[in-house]
């Protein structure tokens, strides 16, 4: 009887490999990327097969100029594929975002001109190029940010003044939209002959400044009493304090805003960008805009959103290694 | 020069009450936790002023405050039409769609655990994304009116709004629900009595986190083109002509009113879950 149980509860060793639930989605998601570019391109695609030839439903562009996407999808079936393979798409299919992604940078390097293959050096044309960029101000912005939120939350837990003077406005302030400071700085500090990575890396290190304050300024009060009151029974001072207890207890509190910070980081590093047309994501994303290559945009997009996956889940394995070292559970 | 001193000695003497007021017995009191940040917000700008106008720093780098005041109640005018065209218009409806749109989702979600398994990854990787980024896209779909910054903030609010409220509805012990079960509630029932109360916390917390990203997705979304009104457009003009006085003067108002609406959102949650641990303390 009771071998009977152990049986049916043992896993059954043919079982199919189940499929995680994501995937179902992401495929549900590029079918809708398809079905929604047909009537966002279905206009540009019909005067483009008109000009090779093909008869389209309502003859005069005039006409279809004034039908709404969906009547003219239905009015002419045969061409939606067209729709996906348009020069000038409003929306570009997923294969077209894929193809640019790979011609801005594998194609770029190994087949441009100025590519790394020929060249020597990253093309300016190539998104590795662009990413390397924006890559760099987060980095430096999110370094400056970080250790600065981090000596001010220490300050700020050990001065009973800085707590009550600096806090209130370290908080008011993340409610203020600090991106909007971001072009001002640029010229401001263009004007003053600074330019390049540091403008860039100030307004990363401003966006992730604050979320390290508040969320360190949490971890290093995270010691209850009890854990104080044993540390003050050793005679420990605050130095030691700091050592031996906060810094350890705040660790947990200071990935997670750490992850904040860095993903605040890119988008500053991003906007930053926008007005001077120097190089970066953000560059690249507005020059599309300006030319009306949506391709190039979302081609742009996708590597934003894949770096900004990669430093979060970079940040992600750290979190988990070091909690791991230390014994404590994620 | 001696502008700059005058500077020094204003933020000892700033930092000297704010010392005496923190460390003494005023210090635990309202009025004390009232008066520290405003005196030293205060100091911050008396030295602001003080060193601009004792180092002559050029106007175009970095205007006095007076100068910012000055612009602002000059142009309250002009201002209030950009407050109108990017808050009111763009900023709110795309935050109240956004939010909105969020919460039904979220609903449908927590009823069906294939979407939560299938739905709550991608909303978790495309909340750390920078969604700023779809801003030239979608102003090319809508036009350069309103519409599109609207759609920029539904974006930017909707993911962070999905992950909070999903998080909120689940966080209630078996206990808790196993109670419903034995009144014989329905899903609708053990929802509304049981599982939205216990969770508004997180549902308060999204739209506070979304409060400022709206702003942000409004404002960055006029940069990539705009009729010609709006704070983001306002702040881009403004420093084509190098008038920062201007442009200091609309971030002012978006300050004003960020901490405005973060002030709203954080009163309605401590009117609504003062049940709560966290208000309580």
């Amino acid at each position: 009887m009771s071998e009977a149980v152990a049986e049916g509860t043992a896993p059954r060793p043919h079982r199919r490999l189940p499929i995680p639930p994501v995937v179902p989605m992401i495929v549900a998601l590029i079918a809708l990327w398809y079905v929604a570019a047909v009537p966002m391109n279905i206009k540009e695609a019909l005067t483009q097969v008109e000009r090779d030839g093909a008869v389209v439903s309502p003859e005069s562009a005039v006409e279809r100029r004034d039908m709404s996407n969906w009547a003219l999808v239905a009015r002419n079936p045969q061409h939606i594929a067209g729709s996906w393979a348009t020069a000038r798409p409003r929306l570009p299919a997923p294969h077209v975002v894929v193809e640019e992604l790979y011609d801005s940078t594998i194609g770029e390097e190994v087949n441009g001109r100025r590519g790394l293959v020929r060249s020597g050096s990253l093309s300016n044309r190539s998104l590795v190029y662009h990413g390397l960029v924006t890559l760099n101000a987060t980095f430096v912005g999110f370094l400056i940010g970080a250790v600065l939120g981090v000596a001010l939350a220490i300050g700020i837990v050990h001065s009973r003044v800085m707590d009550m003077s600096v806090m209130p406005w370290a908080i008011v302030s993340q409610t203020i939209p600090i991106v909007a400071l971001a072009p001002m700085i640029i010229v401001v500090l263009y004007s003053i002959g600074v330019q390049g990575l540091i403008p860039k890396a100030v307004i990363s290190a401003y966006l992730s400044f604050f979320p390290v304050v508040v969320g360190m300024v949490k971890g290093l009060r995270a010691p209850d009493g009890m854990q104080l009151d044993l540390m003050r029974t050793y005679n420990a001072d605050a130095r030691t304090v700091l050592q031996k207890l906060r810094l350890p207890s705040s660790v947990p509190y200071l990935f997670a805003s750490l992850k904040i910070a860095i993903a605040a980081s890119l988008v500053g590093a991003i906007v930053g960008e926008l007005p001077v047309q120097r190089g970066g994501l953000g560059a690249r994303m507005l020059a599309g805009s300006y030319y009306g290559q949506t391709a190039q945009i979302w081609a742009a997009l996708l590597t934003a959103a894949a770096l900004a996956a990669v430093l979060v889940g970079l940040l992600g394995w750290l979190e988990r290694k070091t909690l791991a070292r230390m014994g404590m559970q994620t | 020069m001696s502008l700059v001193v005058f500077a020094l000695i204003l933020w000892a003497a700033g930092w000297a009450i704010n010392v005496r007021i923190a460390n003494g017995p005023g210090g635990t009191t309202r009025a004390g936790a009232l008066a520290v940040p405003i005196i030293f917000g205060a100091t911050l700008l008396g030295m602001w002023e003080l060193m601009v106008r004792g180092f002559d720093v050029p106007r175009v780098i970095l205007p006095p405050p007076s100068m910012i005041a000055t612009t602002f109640s000059e142009n309250l005018g002009m201002l209030w039409g950009d407050f109108v065209q990017t808050i009111l218009k763009g900023a709110l409806t795309g935050y109240l769609m956004g939010c909105a749109a969020a919460f039904l989702v979220a609903l449908l979600v927590d009823r069906y655990d294939y979407l939560r398994r299938g739905l709550l990854p991608l909303g978790n990787f495309m909340a750390a994304l920078p969604i700023v980024g779809t801003a030239p896209i979608l102003v090319m779909w809508f036009g350069f009116g309103w519409q599109s910054k609207a759609a920029v903030v539904v974006l930017m609010v909707f993911f962070p709004m999905l992950v909070n409220t999903v998080a909120g509805l689940s966080d209630t012990t078996n206990m808790q629900r196993d109670l419903m079960r034995t009144y014989a509630s329905s899903w609708g029932q053990t929802l509304l009595k049981l599982r939205l109360p216990a969770a508004l916390p997180f549902i308060f917390n999204g739209l506070k986190v979304c409060t400022t990203l709206a702003l942000v997705g409004a404002i960055v979304a006029e940069f990539f083109g705009s009729p010609t009104l709006g704070l983001g457009f306002r702040i881009s003009t403004s420093i084509g002509q190098l008038d920062l006085g201007m442009v200091w003067a609309a971030i002012l108002v978006a300050a004003i009113f960020g901490t405005l609406f973060y002030g709203i959102i954080a009163g309605l949650e401590k009117r609504l879950t003062y049940w709560h641990a966290s208000q309580r303390g």
